[in-house]
Formats: C-alpha cells, sequence, structure tokens
C-alpha cells in the first residue's frame, strides 16, 4: 500500500511464515512481526534445505562436483553447470570448440526461457491466479522434453563438460527448438499478455508494491532482474561477456519503476530476448566437434579465481582457490538470490501481509540456492 | 579517466607505498614464494576474474570498504579460508559495479586461526550481514562489531564449523 | 397425517437431497470446468467422466480423524462448521423454484435470507477465532470487516428490487416479473427500470460474489498469504462441512440473484415457465462463478474493502434514488 501508515511497535504478534508454506515454494522461514495486518518486521530465516555444497567441493575433484552444481538452482540448472565449467575452464587455461559454445548458449537460454515460465507460473499461484501455472507449464514442459533429448535429464542437468558439452544436438532439437520458439512467439501475446499482464487485477496487485531503489540495489548486491527492475542495466551476458554471447544482438531490457510490476515486465522481455538469441545461435551454429582437449585429472595452478555467469536470478559467482591439487581448495558459490532476498527485510517493512508475499514471489526465491 | 584507473587511484589512497608493486600475484609460486606485501596488485582479468588484488590488514578491511562504497562498487560476496599449514584464515571480499563499466576488486586479509577476529562491513554494505553471519557459521571467523552475528545456515545449536579444514564429521 | 404434514416432510426430504447433491457435485463440476478452462481432464477415474469422485471424497474425508488440536475452543471450535451448513441448508426453504414448488412463501423472505447469510458469516469467524491459529484469526477478521463491507450494498441494491416488485416476498417478486425477459427486473422496459436495473444486477453479482467468498474475493482463505484461512486447523468433515457450506452458499447466491432480476421461472420468451428454467438460470450462473474463479488472480483485502465503501456503496445509493425517482416520476 502505498498511504505511509503509523505502526504500532508494542502491540504486536509473531507470525511464522514457514518453513511450510505456500506462498514460500520450499523450505524458507520468515519471521515476520505483525501488527495486525501489516508487517512491522521481517527476518528470513535460512538454512532449512542446507546441503553445504561447499564442503563436497571440496572434497571431490573438479569434475565431480559438476552434478552437485545443477541441485543447487533446479530451475536454472544449466547456467549453474556453465559457471562451474568457466571457472574451472578459466583456472585450469582449457579452451572450448565454438560449436560447444553455441550449443551451451542454446540450452543455457531455453533453460532460462524455462525458468522464467516457472516463476511466472508460481507468481500467479502467490497472486491466486491458478490458471496461467498450467498454460506455463504447458510451455515449459517442450523445453524440458527438449532438453532431455540432448542432455539425458529432465531437471538436473550435468550436461556441460570441462572444454565442452557432452552431447551433441541433432537435426531434431535443432527443429524442436525453431518449433518452440514459433509457438512461444504465438503464445506469449495471446496467453500470457492479454490473459495476465493486461488484466486490471494483477496491474493493481503489483504495481506501486514493493518499491526497491537502485542504491538498495547496490548496498544489498541485488543483481539479476530484481537490479534490473530498478533502473539498473547490468547483465553479465552484457557488462562481462562470457562465452559466445558478444556474437549475438540482444537487448538488456532494464525498467526504471522499480516496483514489482517493473520486474515481471523484466522477465517477461528477458524471455523474448532470449528467443532472440537462440534463434541467431541455431543460425549462426558452426560444425566441429563439441568437446575440446582436456586433461583427465585437472591440476589447476594454485590462485584465485573468480568467474560470474548471468542466471535468470541474477549474477551467479564462483570465487574459487587453488593450491595446485586436483580438488578445489576453496570454492564459494556467490548465489544470486542469497542477495536478492537480503533486502526483503527492509523493503517489507510496513506492507500488508498479502503485498508482502507478493513482493516475494516478484523476487523469483529458488530456496536451494539461497541455502546451497 | 576510466574506472579502473579511478578505483586504482582511489584504493593509492590507503595503499600510497604499493602503487608501484610488481610482485607476482599471491600464491601462484608456491609456499616457497615470500609472503607478499600488503597492498594493491593489478591482475589479469581474463585469467583470474578480478582486475585487483587488494591484500591487507584486517584492520584496514573497513577502510578499504568505505572507499569503494564510494567508488559506486557493490558487494559481490565473502569467502573465508582456511590456510590450516600456516595457521591462518584468510577472508576474501569481493567487490564489484552494477551496470555501467565493469570492474572487479578482490580484498583479501589474513588473520590469525587461534584468534580469528576481523571488524565487519556491514555498517558500510547492508549486504555484508549475511555473508559475514555465513563466513562466521563456516569458519568461526569473528566480525566484530557485526550487530547480530548468528548462524545464518546451520541449526542455530550447531557446535562445530564445518569448512575448517580440520574439521572431522 | 394431514397434508401440510406430508408437505412438509417432502419439502424435507427434496430440499435436503437437492442440498446434498449440489454440496457433492458442485465440486466435481468446478473441477471439470476448471480443468477444462486449464486444458486438463479432470477427474476421470472414478466413474464415468469421474461423476463418482464426489462420493469417493466424501468417503475419504469421512474416514479420516477429526483432529481437534491442543488450545482450541472446543465446542466452538466443532459447532462452527455445522452452523455454516444449516444456514445455507434453512435458506433454500423460502426459495421459490417455480410457481408452484417452494417450501414456504414467507413475506419477509428476502430479509430472512439475508439474516441466514449474516449467520454463514459468522461461522468463518467462529471457526477462525477458535482455531487459535494466527492465519485462521486473521482470516475471521478478514472476512467479517469482507462481510460487513459487502452486506450494505448487498442491502442497498435489494431495495431497489423490493421498491420495484412491492413486495419481499421473493414469490412475489418473482411472479411480478412473469411474461418474457423485458419484464425481468434487470431489463424491465415498465418505467424504463432497465435503466438502472443492470447496474444493480452487476452489483449485486459483485457482492454475491464477495459474500460467498469465491475468488477474486477469497480473502478469508487466501491460500497463499493465509495457508487454509479459518479451515487450516480443521480436518476430516469439519473441513467436508465448510466445503460444502461454501458450495451451498454459492447455491443460494446464484438462486437470489435469478429470483431477484432474472425473473426466477420465467421462459425469456415467455412460452413455459417452469422450474427447469430456474435450474438454467441458477446453473448459468454458478458457471460463471467458476469461471471467474479460475481466470482472475485474487485482490488484496484492502482493495476489496476499497471496491465497497469507495466505489459499490456509493454507486448503489445513487442507484436507489434513481430508482425511487424513476417510480415517483411514472
Amino acid at each position: 500500500m502505498t498511504v505511509p501508515v503509523h505502526l504500532r511497535h508494542d502491540e504486536t504478534f509473531v507470525l511464522n511464515l514457514g518453513p511450510q508454506h505456500p506462498a514460500t515454494h520450499g523450505v524458507l522461514r520468515v519471521k515476520l512481526t505483525m501488527d495486525g495486518e501489516y508487517v512491522v518486521k521481517a527476518e528470513p530465516v535460512l538454512g532449512y534445505i542446507h546441503r553445504m555444497h561447499e564442503k563436497m567441493a571440496e572434497s571431490g575433484t573438479f569434475a565431480q562436483f559438476m552434478p552437485y552444481t545443477a541441485r543447487m538452482d533446479y530451475l536454472h540448472a544449466l547456467a549453474f553447470n556453465h559457471g562451474w565449467a568457466l571457472v574451472v575452464e578459466k583456472a585450469a587455461g582449457i579452451e572450448v570448440p565454438e560449436r560447444a559454445e553455441y550449443i551451451r548458449v542454446i540450452t543455457v537460454e531455453l533453460n532460462r526461457i524455462a525458468s522464467h515460465l516457472l516463476w511466472w507460473a508460481a507468481f500467479l499461484l502467490d497472486l491466486g491466479g491458478f490458471t496461467p501455472l498450467l498454460y506455463a507449464f504447458d510451455d515449459r514442459e517442450r523445453i524440458i522434453d527438449l532438453l532431455e533429448r540432448v542432455t539425458g535429464s529432465r531437471l538436473t542437468y550435468c550436461y556441460l563438460r570441462f572444454g565442452g558439452v557432452y552431447n551433441d544436438i541433432d537435426d531434431e532439437f535443432i527443429t524442436g527448438a525453431r518449433d518452440f520458439i514459433k509457438r512461444l512467439r504465438g503464445r506469449l501475446p495471446r496467453l500470457y499478455h492479454d490473459l495476465v499482464t493486461h488484466n486490471i487485477i494483477l496491474i493493481k496487485r503489483i504495481e506501486n508494491i514493493g518499491f526497491i531503489t537502485s542504491e538498495q540495489c547496490r548496498r544489498y548486491g541485488a543483481t539479476g532482474p530484481v537490479a534490473r527492475g530498478s533502473g539498473i542495466n547490468y547483465d553479465i551476458r552484457k557488462n562481462e561477456p562470457y562465452s559466445v554471447y558478444p556474437e549475438f544482438d540482444f537487448d538488456v531490457p532494464v525498467f526504471d519503476e522499480g516496483d514489482s510490476m517493473a520486474r515481471y515486465m523484466v522477465r517477461m522481455h528477458e524471455i523474448e530476448q532470449s528467443m532472440r538469441i537462440i534463434e541467431q545461435a541455431l543460425d549462426k551454429l558452426p560444425g566441429g566437434p563439441v568437446m575440446g582437449k582436456a586433461p583427465k585429472m585437472l591440476k589447476p595452478e594454485a590462485g584465485y579465481y573468480y568467474s560470474a555467469v548471468e542466471t535468470a536470478r541474477g549474477s551467479l559467482g564462483h570465487r574459487l582457490v587453488c593450491n595446485g591439487d586436483k580438488a578445489p581448495y576453496k570454492l564459494k558459490l556467490r548465489s544470486p538470490t542469497f542477495s536478492n532476498l537480503s533486502l526483503f527485510g527492509e523493503v517489507a517493512e510496513g506492507m500488508m501481509l498479502a503485498d508482502a508475499l507478493a513482493f516475494m514471489g516478484s523476487l523469483d526465491l529458488v530456496i536451494p540456492e539461497i541455502d546451497r | 579517466m576510466d574506472l579502473v584507473e579511478r578505483t586504482q587511484a582511489a584504493l593509492a589512497g590507503i595503499f600510497p607505498e604499493s602503487a608501484a608493486a610488481a610482485t607476482p600475484p599471491a600464491g601462484e609460486g608456491g609456499q616457497e614464494a615470500p609472503p607478499r606485501e600488503r597492498g594493491v596488485l593489478a591482475v589479469d582479468p581474463a585469467r583470474h576474474g578480478c582486475h585487483f588484488d587488494v591484500l591487507c590488514r584486517p584492520d584496514e578491511v573497513a577502510a578499504v570498504a568505505i572507499v569503494l562504497d564510494r567508488e559506486g562498487f557493490f558487494l559481490e560476496t565473502i569467502s573465508g579460508v582456511d590456510w590450516l599449514d600456516k595457521g591462518q584464515f584468510e577472508v576474501v571480499y569481493d567487490y564489484s559495479r552494477l551496470g555501467g563499466e565493469h570492474c572487479r576488486v578482490m580484498v583479501h586479509a589474513l588473520v590469525d586461526r587461534g584468534e580469528p577476529v576481523v571488524p565487519t562491513i556491514s555498517d558500510v554494505f547492508p549486504a555484508a550481514d549475511w555473508h559475514e553471519r555465513e563466513t562466521f557459521d563456516f569458519y568461526g571467523i569473528h566480525f566484530q562489531g557485526h550487530p547480530h552475528l548468528i548462524r545464518i545456515l546451520l541449526p542455530e545449536d550447531a557446535d562445530f564449523h564445518p569448512l575448517r579444514k580440520d574439521y572431522m564429521p | 397425517m394431514e397434508t401440510s404434514m406430508w408437505r412438509a416432510l417432502l419439502y424435507l426430504v427434496g430440499l435436503l437431497i437437492f442440498a446434498g447433491v449440489n454440496a457433492a457435485w458442485l465440486g466435481w463440476c468446478e473441477r471439470k470446468g476448471a480443468a477444462r478452462i486449464q486444458r486438463r481432464i479432470g477427474p476421470c477415474e472414478a466413474g464415468f467422466a469421474g461423476l463418482l469422485q464426489p462420493l469417493a471424497d466424501g468417503l475419504k474425508l469421512m474416514s479420516k480423524q477429526l483432529l481437534v488440536p491442543q488450545g482450541v475452543d472446543g465446542i466452538i471450535f466443532r459447532v462452527a462448521p455445522v452452523l455454516a451448513m444449516i444456514p445455507a441448508i434453512t435458506s433454500m426453504a423460502v426459495i421459490p423454484f417455480s410457481e408452484n414448488i417452494g417450501a414456504r412463501a414467507m413475506e419477509l423472505s428476502v430479509l430472512l435470507l439475508f439474516a441466514l447469510a449474516s449467520i454463514g458469516m459468522i461461522s468463518i469467524l467462529l471457526g477462525g477465532w477458535a482455531s487459535g491459529n494466527k492465519y485462521a484469526i486473521i482470516s475471521a477478521a478478514r472476512s467479517v470487516s469482507q462481510s460487513l463491507a459487502y452486506e450494505i450494498p448487498m442491502l442497498l441494491t435489494v431495495i431497489t428490487v423490493v421498491l420495484i416488485s412491492g413486495s419481499i416476498n421473493l414469490r412475489e417478486i418473482a411472479i411480478d416479473q412473469q411474461g418474457g425477459f423485458w419484464h425481468w427486473n434487470i431489463f424491465r422496459l415498465k418505467n424504463g427500470h432497465f435503466l438502472t436495473m443492470w447496474i444493480s444486477f452487476i452489483i449485486f453479482f459483485i457482492c454475491s460474489v464477495a459474500e460467498t467468498n469465491r475468488a477474486p474475493f477469497d480473502m478469508a482463505e487466501a491460500e497463499s498469504e493465509l495457508v487454509a484461512g479459518f479451515m487450516t486447523e480443521y480436518s476430516s468433515m469439519g473441513f467436508g462441512l465448510f466445503m460444502m457450506g461454501e458450495y451451498l452458499n454459492i447455491v443460494v447466491g446464484a438462486c437470489l440473484t435469478a429470483t431477484l432480476f432474472l425473473g426466477g421461472w420465467d421462459c425469456p420468451f415467455g412460452l413455459t415457465p417452469g422450474v427447469w428454467w430456474f435450474v438454467v438460470k441458477i446453473y448459468a450462473l454458478i458457471f460463471t462463478f467458476i469461471w471467474i474463479r479460475w481466470t482472475y488472480p485474487r485482490t488484496q483485502i484492502y482493495r476489496l474493502l476499497n471496491l465497497s465503501w469507495k466505489i459499490l456503496i456509493p454507486f448503489s445509493m445513487a442507484n436507489l434514488l434513481v430508482t425511487a425517482a424513476l417510480i415517483k416520476v411514472f
């Protein structure tokens, strides 16, 4: 609600939102101190699905950690694959064939669309709209079928390898991806925008709700659609290009409003931009091998390495410390939602419960990625 | 003056003596190399992923954070590293820029393993609040002045710090 | 036995069957309808097209343990679900299904229906309050403010109908509208009432969606905010009774809308008036309820209240004045 309210701090009660709650989409717990329906203080409590991935990284070889990466952000798992592959390739100096880079971009972007579709579905579910969930899952299912064809799994991929990808794509995948893009292009304006985006109830619910300023984004380290919805033109694919992203022509959607609607629009536009990237990549797809030369047992030089990729939720960083051994000496994962969620407490103060939950939905939380 | 030079100039305010530092990047020479002096080191971003490698004393961490905050940087993450054989913990801060020109700065400080205390930077960057809690959680490094230094990812009654190299489950 | 006794017994059994069948199979209709809207199949395993699904669900619910958590107000907790059902069934006694089918043609039937609807709301308040659950209490508080806000415009629009018909007997209101759709209150040609009555109808319909706690106004059980609202702590048939009460309230709301605005059992073309037309009308209205629910997202509680206090109440006031003026002028 835009009207400032006078919160009473003396007559409050604590509402434990979660760890099991329909709106948290996982095991996130938020300790809400409430004055009636107004949130006086919101304190996220993390760790309910903590699995200590960083320790697992230290106790295996570099390659052995690849399957774990997909278990963090299970919605954009290929980007986590990509991030880990990039940092290790950087550290060990492994070259990747061009065809493999293109395939990486195609699959990662397909996965990004799937992630945004699922976010859209779950966000609408948070707002009480059930039907869009099924429409989005219909489209998402096609992406997952496509990815299953090449990666062998539907959700927790382990497709990328140091120096390439595990499996080449075939003609059926290419035509399937083209058909999918054609189909989604037809459905986006009709099903997604006419039914939902232009719906007055939805607009009233998320417009002017949950303002995040660009300064708040900077102080809390929020990235991805959250930052781009607050007028920050920051996309690692553009600002710090990796893989073959510089070869594609795509825009970074930026909205200045900073409210939940802006974040919604950023993601809807990103779906379109991802489709553009995939189309260009499919057009330009070069021939050649999909696996470069990489030693069986990696022993990168001792030193500090950092690499970042843009996942559907923001900047995923890997801080890798090597000591010349065959296992990472230290791996720190900078997961985007961890930082994005940390501003929840400050922004949610003074909101009504329904708005706070709609705002939380607009942050696009994936709990296993926060808890790692 | 582009961003990278501007950042270097700003950091030179804290580390005037190291402006011309030309020693090789830390750790690359193995354990035989002499320990690195504190200061700013320009490194190859294509290889290491950051433009500057800043080694400082623990008590300078907040000063560096203030300088980088003024320059419009944001805190990406804080990581701890346990150098068991040297008897030291290392705290690594990664800073980056949101939009515009691209520059990454890595700041790290070594503390004694027996008494790991580092001043907090959560009053400079609120983002550091959770990252410091996480580092405390995994390594037991105390961030002096942190308003709410409790466990974040592990259960609140845990009595261990699992990322320490001598931790045995 | 006297004929009046037989008549009472017949209506008692008939209404209970009607209520029971509706309470059970409206759930099936809703699931099937939602499934079609969402391009799914919906229930299809139990019986032909899943028609036995309500029986299976009912059997399952009845075989579950009725959990009464510690710290609840035991009596109120148990009474509340029953209280959700009783007013809804009782209301059916005064609804005229056709000229000759109607348990009681009470003079004050409109008033009685609204009185009973308020009791239905109280059941939500009691259930939420007695549960001793924070979500349930928020839900109870919401439902009271919601019901308070929407009863005012609803009654104001009903007054327009009463003014036109000159009666607060539902049967007489319906008889007054016989003879083709241009006699219905919503399109009434006489005295130019169609000018304002369609506004009355829209306000009344919005209010009945809100009064029956249906999406997009399902604030009391907004599951993404309040888990299940006042039903959070209910299990087994406690939950089942609330669900059945909700569906019965929809039926009553649809019956009331059909009688007040759509000519009751009248045929639109003045041919064969009878109970079948009434049934067609109420199920068309119920389908609209389902259709709305599965199309729109939920609003917020404060927008819901703003809609009532700032838009619907002024509009229905003005509407009432214009209607009264039209009656006075002609």
